[in-house]
């Protein structure tokens, strides 16, 4: 047995189209990752649109094939599994998607979602037993059963679809839940609740969290460790703290400086301004690029840049930068962080 | 108040189903000076886009005008007859509704595209103008020059979301509606987009209704803003006052339940659901949900007061 419940190693994924490499898309460029057994950790995956970040967990949940690497279950490869192996592997890795109106059939009941886990999982053949497990493991969300079962999809708000969700998810005995973007639909008033159930899951019951998300400030409230993404490749990873209140890759940096914070007393600091649009411009040939792929955007890159992808260099404990401002352990940031003005 | 542009008084927009009157919009009242920018936040269901729409009066059957009153620039714009509104959409008032960016038409040039929105609100412009005046507005958003002869799959989103800037300011009106009109967008373009729109209202002096969820956007953006709840102003109060003592309890929990990347806190969650429109819970509509409720709140609507100058909120707390 292994150390590891998911490891990925070197994983990367193209999406191959076209005639010639410019037509490429690397969606995820080698990366590694692991969830180790028994610890239960939220570990944070976060990037815009386009990192790569849902190829990552189609990836991890064994929904694609990735075009280099391994995914690895409990040390095995997971592509290699026979059947048996991969039904243990959908119950011990559960999964919440985003949109929580698109997942249930609007012909049944919420009960369908349970009784179709219990049959699928063979978790046990007494209905007294089941119904106790489904009731459990609303209870769990906190929600009352009395008032979920037996009704439609269409009676809840999203809030309580997606709680429904993860009541399902609970329900498999999950060592993991992959959650990709689970608050990013629900509104303001019912989102706390829900952040509040994941690190209870955490907290109470040992589950640990794939958490990928767009929203840096959920990701700083539960998450134990972030990995932040950019154009599919891993720029900055390390304990949510450093990461989020030190960033010290420039494109963290302006990211965190870009999100707009619920204090009309600490505005953007100045316009950040485009070179002619030239930042938004989507259709970049990533594929072709060598080095680092920020560098067209970056105010402080150099030659070196551009000549190799930077690797990664320690900035302190467990929190690794892949910027080459850090590479003989220069740990000067001069960067426009906020946390530094702070 | 005279140096109000616009004006909005008991506005109700009710959508009748076979069930009832479903409530979106239930006397509402609120003003925006020249100039200002103003929020109107509300979550899903709140009846925000409904204002908005209701302001340019596109609503369409089952959704209907039930009373009240809009005035732009002291004129009632509900009695106003449809040629006459379309000459008061775009040249004084243009609306970038939701999605707008998804909405240019993919087989037509950005370039058409401005051009037939123009023509359609201002017959006595000359092709030459209208051609001068999309270059101007280029400029106005930081566009390329290249950008009208591209079509919409040839930009991002950033981008396509610009060019709904450039055609609601094409014929200089005073007043724009922008609903939710950054919500599909990444953090870093997001910023680019409100920096964009901000100049913009800057340099020509208009008044701006920002529309929206996202309380660390509308922080970022807004003078003035309303909250709204179950189709109903709960508070309006300048930003500063409202982030830093809200009145309402309502807003309250809505500033504690929005996490920040500034310091870490426990979340303040809001228990219960969203209200039903259909049926909507006798006296405040906020009591079934909130931790001050008195019996007053069960058997009473609370009006909109003013409670300190240039405050208003719908609470029997005050």
């Amino acid at each position: 047995m292994s150390d590891y419940i998911i490891e990925l190693k070197n994983v990367s994924k193209i999406f191959k189209g076209g005639m010639s490499r410019k037509h490429w898309t690397v969606a995820l460029d080698n990366f590694s990752l692991t969830v180790e057994d028994g610890r239960a950790e939220i570990q944070t995956i976060a990037g815009e649109s386009g990192s790569g970040k849902t190829t990552l967990a189609n990836m991890v949940l064994n929904f694609l094939k990735p075009t280099a690497g391994t995914v690895y279950y409990n040390g095995k490869d997971i592509r290699r599994a026979d059947k048996k192996e991969r039904l243990q592997y959908r119950k011990d890795v559960q999964v919440v998607f985003q949109d929580p109106f698109a997942v249930y059939n609007p012909f049944f009941t919420i009960d369908h979602v349970f009784n179709t886990m219990i049959r699928n999982f063979s978790i046990t053949d007494n209905t007294d037993e089941a119904q106790d497990r489904v009731h459990d493991s609303l209870r769990v969300v906190g929600l009352d059963p009395s008032e979920v079962l037996r009704k439609y999809p269409h009676e809840f708000s999203g809030g309580q679809l997606q709680r429904i969700m993860i009541a399902r998810a609970f329900l498999a005995g999950p060592k993991v839940i992959v959650a990709d973007e689970p608050v990013s639909m629900i509104d303001a008033s019912l989102r706390a609740k829900l952040l509040e159930v994941l690190l209870g899951l955490k907290q109470d019951y040992g589950i640990s969290f794939l958490y990928i998300t767009h929203d840096l400030s959920t990701a700083y409230h539960i998450g134990d460790s972030t990995m932040i993404l950019y154009r599919g490749s891993l720029v900055e990873h390390g304990g949510t703290e450093h990461v989020l209140k030190n960033a010290r890759h420039p494109y963290v940096q302006l990211l965190l400086d870009s999100i707009p914070l619920p204090n009309p007393d600490r505005l953007w600091e100045d316009d950040y301004t485009l070179q002619a649009g030239k930042d938004l411009e989507e259709t970049e040939a990533f594929a072709l690029i060598e080095g680092c792929k920020f560098r067209m955007r970056c105010p402080r890159a150099t030659q070196v840049c551009s000549e190799a992808p930077p690797p990664f260099f320690e900035v302190s404990g467990n929190h690794h930068v892949a910027c080459y401002l850090y590479s003989d352990g220069n740990t000067d940031v001069g960067g426009n962080s906020k946390s530094e003005n702070a | 108040m005279t140096d109000n542009i616009l004006e909005v008084e008991d506005l109700r927009v009710y959508y009748r189903t076979r069930q009832g009157h479903v409530k979106a919009v239930n006397g509402v009242s609120f003003g925006v000076r020249k100039g200002e920018v103003f929020g109107i936040v509300g979550e899903s269901g709140s009846g925000k886009t409904t204002v908005a729409k209701a302001l340019v009066r596109v609503v369409k059957p089952p959704c209907t005008i039930e009373g009240g009153k809009i005035k732009i620039n002291g004129r009632d714009t509900l009695s106003l007859s449809e040629d006459d509104m379309r000459r008061i959409r775009w040249n004084t008032l243009s609306l970038i509704p939701q999605g707008s960016m998804n909405s240019l038409n993919p087989v037509m040039r950005v370039e058409r595209q401005i051009a037939d929105g123009i023509h359609t609100h201002d017959r006595s412009m000359s092709n030459r103008a209208i051609r001068q005046r999309i270059g101007e507005l280029m400029g106005m958003v930081d566009l390329p020059s290249d950008t009208p002869r591209k079509f919409p799959h040839e930009l991002s989103g950033g981008m396509k979301q610009r060019v709904c800037i450039a055609m609601a300011v094409a014929l200089n009106p005073q007043l724009i509606i922008a609903d939710e009109f950054t919500s599909a967008l990444d953090v870093v373009v997001q910023r680019v987009v409100v920096q964009t729109l901000k100049k913009v209202i800057r340099g020509m002096d208009l008044s701006l209704i920002s529309i929206g969820h996202n309380m660390g956007l509308q922080a970022q953006l807004v003078d003035r803003m309303a909250i709204v709840y179950g189709g109903r102003i709960a508070e309006i109060g300048k930003v500063s006052q409202i982030y830093s003592e809200p009145l309402h309890p309502y807003t309250k929990l809505l500033i504690g339940s929005v996490p920040s990347i500034e310091t870490k806190r426990e979340l303040k969650t809001i228990g219960g659901f969203p209200p039903s429109l259909l049926d909507p819970p006798p006296g405040c509509i906020f009591h079934p949900r909130c931790p001050k409720a008195m019996d007053l709140c069960k058997k009473e609507t609370p009006e909109c007061r003013e409670i300190e100058p240039e405050r208003f909120a719908a609470c029997h707390l005050y």
